[in-house]
């Protein structure tokens, strides 16, 4: 569990270094700009690059790994986040970063993430809302409006769909951002801020797939004739979950922007504070010999 | 409720080599913590010793018994029929009195029993325990303390070593505080100076087992040592009955060894913690008992193919669903090795008794690492919860320290070599030609790439068998105990191991020709199997499991797969109580008598 931080890269990362695979997402689908996105946080937060973890679970998002040539871990569908949680808290010196969508981090996965928030594992969590089932061609997701017609709902979705920003603020997230694939410098900065949050960071990302859902999120792209609203950080007590709560109520298309952010101790830490505890308590003795009192005390 | 003035039994002059004392009562008085105390000073007195109990599902408590099997020389089992009947109620005493051996000795609390049946020959003996309990310590302890009076009692009768074992009772009380302590010298020596009349005292013949070291504990403590001593520095679980004490344990533990064991929300979790642990390098586990074991199936499947080291604990309990949740059972044998998707070979090891438990652990780190491939320890709820008295392992000789490569990776690194077992890059290791891996559970040819190819498919399939192949190539084949050959071969795994070995010196010292074997690797077999088979005209496998639709047990099925022998067939149980050595002794004999 020891620290193994080493020295900062001499060289900045190319963007040549960091692309691996092709990706195999449609034309236009929008994660190929989050994935451009990540890209330019990481050379710009220059971080050195064998530290960098991609971690995903199941869906065309979840491809994400393949295309990035860092350390990756490509898991199945809903479990990143207990995944990356493992990774985090055994590895304080890696950077990790989760990518999913929504039927991976909201429907099957929908329980870890409400405890990955809540216990403030420190990594960054993008996932990529497309509001339906991408990969396995066009299935309703959790985030389907009412109405839109899928191949499990040709009638259209008569489910109440939840709601990812006020789920994300009650499940205990300490940064909880939303943002936009078609408006790059937005999803830059989000993308940004939450890696250099110190905790459970979640950035909702409307990301459009191109094939199954399109035109879903012109509302919100101006050169499609939508607003792109901001949220207003100078009048938002972005510290306040009421504040974030209202913030969350109406999502169509609603607001962008940081709608919280908080600081409270990661896991991480507090996990460690019980190891360096324990193992002041115990001094110099080496693990083997602290073994053989414990048996010598069953004696 | 006069005490009865019958004759001494037989022998009572004499040293005795073996007591089997059941104490049946509540499981709020505490009739464990006798247990306990009698284990560890069997431990610590050159003594074997071998506990049973039940625990009632319900937190309020119930019915509750706790046995104890005290031997001089080796102790197998905890005893099929109990030579002394420690009865706190009327219901405790009607339930637990056909437990008893003929001319038996039945304590009773004369306070709570009412009524006794004069049978077999019995020695009743009542004893008040309560009130007695309350005059020796005074005030309103009311029946607290009533545990520590009969222990007393027990001590005197048996002859145990009073002074060791109030040198136990003072370092476990003296932890509480001065007036814990002080009541239980009180009630323990009320229950010594009770003057029983009926029955001379029965010295127990001192103990015979060798050893300076010699410590007492239960099979879930023995795992999680175990663990630690292989080099396991990461866990994630959820609670459940009977695996919850080793999570328990390592959680508190762990962070001395620099290590975490994290709580999580459910096995899902659990199973994928543990896996991101692995991933970055470090030999982590996860565990479980039958349920929960199910819902790490699918990301269990993701380790096979993606060649990650994980540790799975699985304690097994009577299933399906949540069956008999605190009663023992071997019927997780199918799904320990099969239970996932796809072809999805892992190890699966089974610990024989308590100190097994240790080198059970120990070699399944080993293997975890030798073959990045989940490796399985498959105990049951007896051998977590019974208590047993061996020497501690030796550290000098067992202990992995525990490990991290991140050496940087050569232009030769290759996640998936077909002609070599997997040796994942972490996370942090530097890559000299800085391409980095990605680990996954899609087929994928040797960089890593998902590959639908047909020909690699096949090929990497192969290559994550062929890992368990080369291990059974390396195992040895079991040692047989009894005869090398024979009329009839028993075959068991896990704790069958104890009933099973002495099963079969009743059998030879009855003129029979049988040997035994236990099974840890329970999968991949060990090679040898067929050939030893054909030196027994029978093959007999007790296993506490179903026999199912074709009439064998789970490793009995696997078995015959294996070696093709018509002779394999089983002896079954499902009651949620382990085999008694009668019960494969009388299966034996009618095998061999052709019944
Ligand atoms: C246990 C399990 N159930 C179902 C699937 C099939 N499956 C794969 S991806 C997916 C949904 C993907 O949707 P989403 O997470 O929104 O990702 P997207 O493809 O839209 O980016 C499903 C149902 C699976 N791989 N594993
Ligand atoms: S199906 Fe949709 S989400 Fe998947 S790659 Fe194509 S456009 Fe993108
Ligand atoms: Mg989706």
């Amino acid at each position: 569990m020891s620290d193994t931080t080493s020295a900062a890269p001499a060289e900045k990362l190319t963007k040549k270094q960091l692309k691996a695979d092709k990706p195999t997402w449609c034309p236009a689908c929008g994660d190929f700009a989050v994935l451009a996105s990540f890209f330019n946080v990481v050379q710009k937060l220059n971080i050195p690059h064998e530290k960098i973890v991609c971690v995903a679970g199941i869906g065309c998002s979840s491809r994400f790994p393949y295309f990035v040539n860092t350390h990756g871990i490509h898991f199945i569908h809903g479990r990143a986040l207990p995944l990356a949680t493992g990774i985090s808290l055994s590895r304080p010196d890696l950077h990790v970063f989760v990518f999913g969508g929504d039927g991976d981090g909201f429907s099957i996965g929908g329980n870890h993430l409400n405890h990955a928030a809540r216990k403030n594992v420190n990594l960054s969590y993008v996932v990529m809302d497309n509001f339906v089932y991408g990969l396995t061609k066009n299935q309703t997701s959790p985030t389907t409006p009412i109405g839109q017609r899928s191949k499990t709902d040709p009638r259209g979705a008569i489910d109440q769909p939840i709601n990812p920003m006020s789920q994300l603020v009650s499940s205990g997230a300490t940064f909880i951002a939303r943002t936009h694939a078609s408006q790059v410098k937005h999803m830059n900065e989000m993308f940004e801020r939450a890696i250099l949050h110190p905790g459970f960071a979640v950035v909702e990302t409307l990301s459009e797939c191109t094939m199954f859902n399109p035109g879903s999120f012109d509302d919100s792209i101006p050169r499609k004739g939508g607003v792109f609203d901001l949220v207003d950080e100078e009048a938002q007590d972005l510290e306040s979950i009421a504040a974030a709560m209202d913030l969350s109520q109406d999502l169509s298309p609603g607001k962008f922007g940081v709608y919280y952010e908080t600081k409270r101790p990661t896991k991480n830490e507090l996990e460690r504070e019980w190891l360096t505890d324990a193992q002041s308590k115990i001094g110099d003795l080496s693990q083997r010999d602290l073994l053989k009192q414990r048996f010598a005390s069953m004696r | 409720m006069s005490q009865t003035a019958t004759p001494t039994p037989a022998d009572s002059s004499s040293d005795i080599r073996n007591a089997v004392i059941r104490l049946a009562g509540n499981s709020q008085d505490g009739i464990q913590s006798i247990g306990a105390f009698l284990g560890q000073l069997a431990g610590s007195t050159a003594q074997e010793v071998m506990t049973y109990m039940t625990i009632p599902s319900t937190i309020s408590g119930g019915p509750s018994i706790f046995q104890v099997h005290l031997g001089s020389g080796e102790v197998l089992h905890p005893g099929d029929q109990a030579d002394t009947l420690v009865a706190f109620y009327q219901h405790s005493y009607e339930n637990h009195l056909h437990t008893l051996k003929d001319g038996g000795i039945c304590f009773y609390d004369s306070d709570e029993v009412e009524e006794i049946k004069e049978e077999r020959g019995i020695i009743h003996i009542g004893v008040p325990f309560t009130s007695a309990t309350i005059e020796a310590i005074g005030g309103s302890a009311k029946s607290r303390g009533k545990n520590i009076f009969v222990l007393g009692l027990l001590c005197a009768v048996y002859q145990l070593d009073r002074e060791r074992l109030s040198e136990i009772m003072g370092r476990k009380f003296g932890k509480k505080s001065e007036d814990i302590l002080r009541n239980a010298m009180l009630a323990f020596d009320a229950g010594y100076a009770w003057p029983v009349h009926d029955i001379e005292h029965m010295p127990m013949a001192p103990g015979e087992n060798e050893g300076d070291k010699r410590i007492s504990t239960d099979g879930n403590t023995m795992i999680a040592l175990g663990l630690i001593a292989g080099g396991v520095r990461f866990g994630a679980g959820y609670p459940i009955t009977p695996w919850t004490t080793i999570m328990e344990f390592l959680r508190s533990e762990l962070p001395k060894y620099d290590g975490m064991f994290i709580q999580c929300e459910d096995e899902l979790a659990a199973v994928s913690l543990a896996l991101g642990a692995a991933y970055s390098g470090h030999l982590a586990i996860t565990g479980s008992s039958g349920p929960g074991l199910a819902l790490k199936a699918e990301a269990l499947g993701y380790a096979s193919m993606a060649e990650l080291p994980v540790i799975v604990v699985n304690i097994q309990r009577g299933g399906p669903s949540t069956g008999l949740p605190t009663s023992v059972e071997q019927s997780d044998l199918m799904q320990a090795i099969y239970g996932s998707h796809g072809d999805a070979p892992r190890i699966v090891l089974a610990p024989k008794n308590v100190e097994d438990c240790f080198y059970t652990a120990l070699e399944a780190c080993r293997l975890a690492r030798k073959y990045s491939t989940p490796v399985f320890i498959l105990s049951d709820q007896a051998i977590a919860t019974r208590l047993e008295a061996f020497q501690e392992p030796d550290l000098e000789e067992h202990w992995e320290e525990p490990t991290l490569d991140l050496s940087e990776r050569g232009a030769d690194f290759k996640p998936y070599p077909l002609d070599k077992i997997t040796r994942h890059s972490p996370p942090g290791a530097r890559s000299s030609e800085g391409k980095y891996p990605v680990v996954t559970g899609l087929e994928h040819d040797e960089w890593g790439h998902p590959s639908g190819n047909p020909d690699n498919h096949q090929k990497m399939t192969e290559k994550r068998r062929n890992k368990l192949v080369a291990l059974a190539e390396s195992l040895p084949t079991p040692e047989v105990h009894g005869e090398a050959e024979g009329s009839l071969l028993l075959v068991g795994w896990g704790s069958t191991y104890g009933p099973i070995k002495e099963a079969t010196d009743r059998l030879n010292s009855n003129g029979q020709k049988v040997g035994s074997i236990n099974i840890r690797h329970v999968h991949p077999l060990p090679n040898g199997l067929t050939e030893l088979f054909e030196k027994y005209d029978h093959i007999l496998v007790p296993e506490m499991n179903d026999s199912g639709m074709y009439g064998y047990g789970q490793l009995a099925t696997l078995l015959r797969a294996k070696t093709c022998n018509a002779a394999i067939k089983s002896v079954n149980k499902v009651q949620g109580i382990s085999f008694r050595v009668k019960e494969i002794t009388e299966a034996s004999e009618a095998l061999i008598a052709g019944k």
